[in-house]
């Protein structure tokens, strides 16, 4: 036993160091997160215990009783050994049993449902090709791609689909759910830290799966109040009369901002404030930790009006025909477009 | 004995022909043999360009749609068009000679069965010439593989391709379960069968219940796409978590038929290289039919995120590690095989030794995954991709390359050469983990799997850097495997008919490649381990069961391949909405039918002057 002792101690090591606080499931950024890395740890540290003694009798045996040259004897003929075998159906069935309880206890406990329950707050979340709808039941505001909550309450999710399968995943804060076209799921989840948190798209759902990711950004209740607020108020528009009416007629056809506009595709109220364009391009000027190839807001906005099909191939954003003007317009209009909260 | 009227005049053919008309099991083995390792080479490149794109973030060496077109063709190619046929290859080859027998049940059925599969997975590998190459997963999860979200062609060739090589698969499941029950020689019960015949037994029932599900949801979604049914179509009435149910209900069991053979393979291999009786046969024995039927009862742990809710969770979380029980049974009675053995080294037995450390890993990542909370963050995740290519190449594909070494001798009659063998070991062994490994933490660290590329900064990096070696590394492997096959082809057939000289199955009495009628007088087993029983019992040979006389064969038939040669043309007329010649196709399959039906075809005798002859065959 002691020989293993380092050897877990290290895999331990190497696993509670790894991974951005913003993104690794094995740095648990809330209860559910947390409570399924409880689940892994358990289940890691029993099956390295099966490895080491598999790997261990495997070496032993390898070297003792290797053939020597010229060796003719014959073994003997060995038909089994009850015992030995009572021993390993045993022992399995009993490890089994230490990681089957917790994991049951936790199938049902993960699965409670908030739906009805007054102080949690509740999204619907709709998976489009290749973005995400937010929608608050309780207020009444949608927005797109970048998820607000607050710190000190339960979210509860209603999840489903628009046109493929997606899958939900904020892997710092809980497990996946599928969302599935026709169907709804229920997950809840919870933010205690402020911060910003990543989420993916977990299932194949055509070219652009990869670049389908959204931000879950918690928040104290009080500034979560603030952005509810700021999110009903009156809609912003561009303040140049050219613009404005360009953006109206090519934009607001199927988004919206504030009152006004369709619905078909991301909302986009206070999108100045987004950590990204897209979901993917990131914002120099919003994030707190920009890396060196990361542009402006208004820079993302330019090259994803210009060409969204080079940015996300796939996605149902047609290329506007807008002057270059038009673009850089509209373009530095949403990157100011920021909510106060 | 009145020899000379059993004769009939059947035309035997020589060459080409001769391979094309073959119904015997040892050339069909070597033709699924070769099909087989053309469709790996395939997958394998396929799987060197995944590589290659994601060895970098933000990587554009393929497009979007490239990559999801290789990964859904490197899945299916590697599973239904590379690993099936490989074990094909070895079922073929080994079987009927493990249990005594001249040839398998059906052997018209038995060419059928590789014909359809060859034509299958031919139409499928053709949609890179159409440019509709299917994009949707190995899995097809409608509603992205439906019309309304893969518009061409792709998905067609998936399913229309799958559906022809999956009759080809259900045909050999029938023929070599009929097979081991009805063939086998005087004396060989049940309990006296070799281990790799016993996982081939309950392979074949696997295969026999999990592929018809397979063919009725291919049919369920060729409906959807060709004649806009609605079965999966959620906005009328359809329901695609249906879909899911139907492929996992397959597609569990898929991978124990996968599984199992190389189970019995390395048991084989194991006892013989040790110079030791397996371990524990029976409990062997019971360990596989409880896996066998255990494979059956847990396909929704491939939906624990599908939102089944915690009731079926639970109870296939439970069913799911209760697998784990009879798998470690039989990884500790590997283990003890060896112990107290005289372990020889060759490539046949590194490949099955390294397989036994190898597999625990993958089992073990397995019930990790069972345990349905936690799976939520594996799920679709690089993690789960390290723990089925564990299982899968770590397991399956280690075994089928320690098979082909071990019985490359009585295949082709010639030994492969050891040093390359040993080269193609350590490079496939070391790219594997170098690979897949890593895989493990990039999923933990939140790397969804199928992403064509990934951001910098977010850990990934290093890792798949190195994922990307190990692919390379198993691509050198591989050619050393390629290099040794075509160096050998060159050199004499020499190899002694108990080739490892520590035989124990009945394969080993007879020479090496046998002749076709395989034995010239059915032996008598007098127990398990029939040939080591005799050796140690100082026998030189296998008492027969039988006198000499003539032997009754099965006359070759070009049938098989006109009847697929139908169904492929089929296929395509079906597929681009052309009824002509899908009616063509279909009637030449039906006239196959047909002349099958009405012509009857006794076959011939192999007198006992002229059995000497052919031994070299």
């Amino acid at each position: 036993m002691k020989r293993l002792l380092p050897l877990t101690a290290i895999f331990m090591l190497i696993l509670s160091a790894c991974g951005r606080e913003d993104l690794s499931t094995l740095n648990p950024q809330g209860p559910v997160a947390e409570t399924q890395y409880d689940l892994m740890k358990l289940s890691i540290g029993i099956m390295t215990l099966v490895v080491v003694v598999v790997f261990a009798i495997c070496i032993y045996v390898l070297i003792k009783f290797r053939r020597r040259k010229g060796d003719k004897t014959i073994p003997k003929q060995v038909e089994g050994n009850h015992t030995l075998e009572i021993i390993w159906t045993v022992i399995p069935l009993v490890l089994l049993l230490i990681l089957g309880v917790p994991t049951i206890q936790h199938v049902f406990g993960l699965a409670k449902d908030y739906s009805d329950d007054k102080s949690a707050v509740h999204v619907k979340v709709t998976a489009h090709q290749y973005w995400w709808e937010f929608e608050y039941t309780d207020y009444g505001i949608t927005t797109a791609q970048e998820l607000i909550v607050p710190t000190d309450k339960k979210i509860q999710f209603d999840l489903t689909a628009a046109d493929v399968k997606h899958s939900f995943w904020i892997p710092a804060i809980g497990g996946k759910m599928d969302t599935n076209p026709g169907m709804t799921n229920n997950m809840y989840l919870e933010f205690p830290n402020e911060g910003v948190f990543r989420g993916k798209c977990a299932e194949l759902c055509g070219p652009s799966h990869a670049l389908m990711d959204f931000k879950a950004k918690a928040v104290s209740s009080d500034s979560f109040d603030r952005w509810v607020s700021a999110m009903k108020a009156p809609a912003v528009m561009p303040a140049d009369p050219e613009i404005a009416e360009t953006f109206n007629a090519q934009c607001l056809s199927c988004h919206a901002v504030g009152e006004k506009g369709g619905n078909s595709a991301p909302n986009l109220t206070g999108i100045g404030g987004r950590q990204t364009v897209a979901g993917i391009l990131f914002n120099s000027d919003v994030v707190a930790d920009p890396e060196k190839e990361d542009k402006t807001t208004a820079e993302n906005l330019h090259d994803w009006i210009a060409d969204p099909q080079k940015v996300k191939p796939g996605n149902t954003m047609p290329q506007v025909d807008l002057t270059p003007e038009q673009i850089d317009g509209i373009a530095k209009y949403l990157a100011g477009y920021k909510l106060d909260y | 004995m009145s020899a000379h009227a059993h004769e009939h005049k059947v035309k035997r053919y020589t060459g080409l022909m001769d391979w094309l008309t073959t119904v015997d099991h040892k050339k069909i083995g070597i033709l699924y043999m070769i099909a087989g390792l053309f469709f790996f080479l395939i997958g394998g490149l396929e799987a060197i360009l995944i590589r290659v794109q994601l060895m970098e973030p933000n990587n554009d060496f393929v497009s979007a749609d490239t990559f999801n077109e290789l990964i859904t063709m490197h899945g299916t190619t590697m599973i239904f068009l590379a690993a099936m046929p490989l074990l094909f290859a070895l079922m073929n080859a080994v079987i009927p000679l493990q249990i005594g027998a001249r040839d398998v049940a059906f052997p018209f059925l038995n060419s059928l069965g590789f014909w359809t599969f060859f034509f299958g997975g031919l139409l499928l590998n053709l949609s890179w010439f159409a440019s509709a190459v299917p994009d949707a997963g190995w899995t097809s999860y409608v509603p992205l593989a439906s019309n309304t979200y893969s518009s061409g062609h792709g998905v067609d060739y998936y399913v229309i391709g799958l559906q022809i090589a999956g009759i080809g698969t259900l045909l050999g499941g029938i023929n070599f379960m009929a097979t081991i029950i009805n063939m086998r020689a005087p004396g060989m019960s049940f309990m006296r069968m070799p281990m790799f015949t016993w996982a081939i037994f309950i392979t074949s029932a696997l295969i026999v219940f999990a592929f018809p599900v397979l063919t009725v949801g291919l049919v369920a979604l060729m409906f959807d796409r060709l004649f806009e049914a609605n079965f999966f179509e959620a906005g009328n009435g359809g329901n695609e978590v249906l879909w899911e149910h139907i492929f996992w209900v397959f597609g569990h069991p898929e991978v124990y038929i996968l599984i199992m053979p190389a189970f019995g393979i390395i048991s084989e291999i194991v006892s013989t290289f040790s110079r030791k009786r397996l371990f524990g046969y029976s409990s062997m024995v019971f360990a596989t039919v409880l896996i066998a039927f255990l494979g059956f009862m847990v396909w929704a742990h491939h939906m624990f995120t599908v939102g089944l809710g915690p009731v079926a969770n639970a109870l296939f979380s439970i069913a799911t590690m209760l697998i784990a029980v009879p798998t470690g049974v039989k990884i500790f009675n590997w283990l003890f095989t060896l112990w107290g053995g005289s372990i020889r080294f060759t490539t046949a037995s590194l490949f099955a030794i390294g397989f036994i450390p190898t597999f625990v890993m993958g089992g073990v990542t397995g019930v990790m995954l069972a345990s349905a909370p936690a799976d939520f963050q594996y799920h679709d995740s690089y993690f789960v991709v390290a723990h089925f290519h564990y299982v899968i190449v770590g397991g399956l594909i280690f075994g089928i390359f320690a098979g082909l070494h071990y019985w490359w001798p009585k295949m082709f009659g010639r030994m492969l050469n050891e040093g390359l063998g040993k080269i193609t070991f350590w490079t496939f062994f070391t790219g594997f983990h170098l690979t897949f490994f890593v895989q493990h933490f990039l999923g933990l660290l939140g790397m969804p799997r199928r992403v064509f590329t990934y951001l910098p900064n977010q850990g990934f990096d290093t890792m798949n850097m190195i994922s990307t070696i190990g692919a390379f590394l198993m691509g050198i492997g591989t050619i050393a495997f390629l290099l040794n096959v075509f160096i050998t082809w060159a050199k004499p057939r020499n190899a002694a008919a108990d080739a490892w000289e520590d035989g124990r199955t009945l394969e080993w009495t007879i020479p090496s490649p046998p002749p076709e009628y395989n034995f010239k007088q059915t032996p008598l087993v007098r127990g398990y381990d029939a040939w080591w029983k005799e050796k140690m019992d100082g026998n030189k040979e296998m008492t027969p069961a039988e006198p000499v006389g003539p032997i009754h064969m099965p006359s070759p038939s070009i049938i098989p391949l006109v009847m697929s040669i139908g169904l492929f043309i089929a296929g395509y007329g079906f597929m681009y909405d052309n009824l002509i010649v899908g009616g063509v196709g279909l009637l030449i399959t039906l006239g196959g039918m047909f002349f099958r039906s009405v012509f009857d075809d006794h076959g011939f005798h192999i007198e006992p002057e002229d059995q000497d002859k052919g031994v070299h065959a």
